[in-house]
């Protein structure tokens, strides 16, 4: 087992550039928002019908992600596992920066943003969406501690150990909350599922570890710093069975909505219907998100090389991008079935399949928000000693078999 | 010397300025009613404080009689425009705005309400002969509720 | 929902509206107990407050619905102040006639679609701030105060009642404020029913002669809208959800 030395970052000049880079993005997505707040949201593609937009696909996406990507300390912290040790202190701070991305696209695209002290002091809470604002509040403070205990010297293993354990059962809350958003809304045929906090838990599993490995695996080379291949195979492998647990739960929830006559017409609209949630979902979400990673990663998991891991994290998160924005998008495009025996039309888009076009504004409010979360862990990895100087395999317990 | 210089002509532009200027207090409209009874101290300070009271008393108990409305106290306070029309508050005069803006205290009201009488109040000010105080007040007691 | 029996057909009301009514019970209750003393039974001509022992509903008969009337919607925006504006996406509707036709016998039908005032209103679970709420007599808002545009009262609703401010708004009615940023519906004409007038498309309803549309207290024995719901037959939409909405359909 190596002792492991983390060092502050050094800004190059490269990494000035993804700095400067990031801050346009910022920039581009606040320039945005105080249009969009200027204006009112008929700027934006969003409308009666389709009420959450691009915005809260990609908010979605990074608090998802956030929560999975404390998954790498708590594997070291609650499962014991030596060699994920090293990277905890980078999943903390990762998780905490994509958290502070999603929910600030979140808070940005509300009708009021400016009324968000309201949203902090008063609270309803038969509302999981009020639940889901402690949760998130919580979780900064949470991961801020377990980040704390890492690092600060003397902090006794059992104490590290219990502030993780208290972390992972509080992203687990976070998780199950933030399906259960979609979850417990009994209205639509597209939601209106108790799979959906469990679907989200794995999905977050799934993500997050792909964002890990695809910021770890593009910051240790910049920083000139050495990952050993037998541990990008490990967390490759990992990422792999995530993938086909994802497949998994979208099987059975389709599956299940299919034998429900009531889901039925959702069903059809989605799996083999004629918009673009049909292909988005077959060869976005499942093939480039879930079969062709699934069979990189797992297919002679031995020979994995690094590039495949990063490949397939790549596919996943697009994947991931797909699988939300059928299932955030996809609900509301379907019409709400008030008249199930009937046909129906209204001036208020009752009965028809709705379309979205996002316009530039969600776009920059979006990648401004992932912009955000590098902008913070980058700025985290340089002011702190969160970034191990080596993740050699010489971590890898021996007495474990390899494959 | 030269430090002495510009601090004697910095101290005559701000005099200058100053008088030029006029009172630096705003110039608040004089409203269309009688004078609260508190008094208009009290109502600087607390008129936020009865106007949410009396929201909620409207709004989650349906209570429409109450003393703080603020539909009533758009209409008394309404300031007429160059063409006889009360104007929003867009415009400095309107009577918000005027200490509101002195104070830069941001207003939200009038983001959901309209910040001008409705029409019944605005041709009960532009009637000819000209409305009575007790009209007015019979207008806002009644009407308005 | 209690619907009391009105069997006894000597107790079924006579042909009053509620706000008759009132002013007779006025009279009757004002007794001179000495010079310049009167004892009220009511608090006044109209009891304005939201009371817990009311719950206001309406009913309405899709058959005497016609399919090119649409005095309802007109009513309503005149009333609050929303129009559509060319922009169907977007512009706000509180209320919406819909054309139904059955898929199996191609019956055609039409009737209007507004809030429904839910007993247990998914938009009031849903809604983090509290600003969407249930009165004491039924009616579901919105506290604008409070909304912070979050949209998912929007999400949760099963009839798509809710509809968001896009733009700027200007020239409100005094009785009905709304804003940019917020979400809105309708509101069952709160502001005329809290003086004991009725909304204004079951008015304008009344008006054009087709008479579709009722509206009373349905905790009141002796409403007319609780004599219909006893002897004819309604159904809430989405009654499979179990909210229990104060609007109430016949021959649908």
């Amino acid at each position: 087992m190596d002792r492991s030395v983390y060092r502050e970052v050094k800004p190059t000049p490269a990494i000035w550039m993804i700095a400067v880079l990031m801050g346009a993005f910022i920039a581009a997505a606040g320039l945005s928002v105080l249009y969009i707040e200027h204006h009112g949201h008929i700027v934006t593609g969003m409308n009666n019908q389709i009420v959450w937009g691009l915005p809260h696909v990609f908010a979605i996406f990074l608090i998802v992600a956030a929560s999975g990507a404390l998954n790498v300390a708590s594997i070291a912290s609650v499962f014991g596992k030596i060699e994920n040790k090293p990277m905890a202190r980078y999943s903390g701070l990762l998780s905490i920066a994509l958290l502070a991305g999603g929910l600030a696209v979140l808070v940005l695209d509300l009708g009021r943003p400016d009324r968000l002290i309201v949203a902090m002091t008063t609270y309803n809470f038969t509302s999981i969406f009020a639940w889901n604002i402690i949760l998130y509040n919580g979780f900064f403070a949470i991961v801020g501690a377990y980040l704390f205990v890492q690092m600060a010297r003397g902090i006794a293993p059992e104490v590290v150990r219990a502030v993780g354990t208290a972390a992972f059962v509080w992203r687990l809350a976070l998780t199950t909350g933030t399906g259960s958003i979609f979850g417990w809304l009994v209205a639509r045929s597209g939601y209106d599922a108790a799979i959906m906090a469990p679907l989200f838990i794995i999905m977050s599993f799934s993500f997050g570890l792909a964002f890990f490995i695809l910021v770890l695996g593009t910051t240790f080379p910049l920083t000139g710093r050495y990952i050993g291949p037998n541990l990008v195979k490990r967390l490759g492998r990992l990422l792999g069975v995530f993938a086909v647990a994802v497949l998994y739960f979208t099987a059975v929830r389709h599956l299940s909505n299919l034998y429900a006559a009531e889901h039925g017409d959702f069903e059809r609209f989605i799996l083999f219907g004629d918009t673009m949630f049909t292909p988005l979902f077959w060869i976005g979400q499942v093939l480039i998100g879930g079969v062709i990673p699934a069979t990189l990663l797992l297919r002679h998991a031995e020979k994995t090389s690094k590039k495949q891991v990063l490949f397939a994290s790549i596919l996943i998160i697009l994947g991931g991008f797909a699988h939300l924005y059928g299932i955030i998008i996809g609900g509301q495009a379907f019409p709400l079935e008030i008249f199930p025996a009937y046909e129906v039309s209204s001036t208020f888009a009752d009965g028809v399949i709705n379309s979205y076009s996002p316009s530039m504004y969600e776009w920059a409010l979006g990648l401004g928000g992932v912009a955000l979360a590098v902008m913070i862990a980058g700025m985290g990895v340089v002011a702190f000693r969160i970034l191990p100087m080596t993740l050699s395999d010489a971590n890898i317990d021996p007495t474990e078999p390899d494959f | 010397m030269k430090r002495l210089i510009a601090s004697l002509l910095i101290i005559c532009g701000l005099a200058v300025s100053g008088a030029t200027a006029g009172s630096l207090y705003p110039e608040i409209p004089k409203a269309v009613g009688a004078a609260h009874p508190e008094g208009n101290a009290y109502m600087r300070i607390n008129h936020m404080r009865l106007l949410r009271h009396d929201r909620d008393e409207t709004m989650r108990l349906g209570n429409r009689d109450t003393q703080y409305s603020l539909k009533e106290c758009v209409a008394c306070h309404a300031v007429m425009g160059p063409d006889a029309l009360p104007i929003s508050v867009k415009e400095d005069e309107h009577f918000c705005k005027s200490c509101h803006e002195y104070a830069a205290v941001k207003i939200d009201c009038f983001q959901c309400h309209n910040s001008k009488p409705d029409e019944g109040f605005t041709a009960l000010l532009m009637q000819t002969p000209v409305a009575s105080e007790s009209e007015i007040a019979t207008y806002l007691d009644e009407v308005l509720q | 929902m209690k619907l009391p029996a009105l069997n006894n057909a000597a107790v079924r009301p006579a042909e009053i509206n509620r706000r008759d009514f009132f002013k007779s019970g006025a009279a009757v209750a004002s007794v001179t107990l000495a010079p310049g003393v009167t004892l009220m039974a009511f608090g006044g001509e109209a009891n304005a407050n939201a009371d817990a022992g009311k719950r206001w509903g309406m009913l309405i008969d899709v058959n005497k619905c016609s399919t090119d009337c649409k005095a309802c919607v007109t009513a309503c925006s005149d009333e609050n102040g929303w129009k559509l504006d060319g922009n169907p996406d977007t512009d706000a509707q509180w209320i919406r006639k819909v054309d139904l036709t059955h898929k199996q016998t191609g019956r055609e039908a039409s009737l209007p679609m507004m809030c429904q005032h839910c007993e247990e209103p998914p938009c009031v679970d849903v809604c983090p701030t509290g600003a969407s709420f249930k009165r004491a007599d039924g009616i579901v808002l919105v506290d604008k105060h409070t909304c912070i545009g979050c949209r998912y009262c929007m999400m949760a609703c099963p009839f798509k009642a809710r509809s968001f401010v896009h733009e700027d708004v200007e020239d409100q009615k005094a009785h009905a404020p709304r804003g940019k940023g917020t979400v809105e519906s309708c509101t069952l004409c709160v502001h005329r029913v809290d003086k004991g007038g009725t909304p204004a498309c079951v008015e304008a309803c009344s008006a054009t002669g087709h008479g579709a549309m009722m509206f009373g207290d349905l905790n009141d024995p002796t409403s007319d809208i609780a004599a219909a719901l006893n002897n004819y037959a309604s159904i809430g939409l989405r009654d499979d959800l179990r909210l229990n909405p104060g609007v109430r359909y016949t021959n649908l």
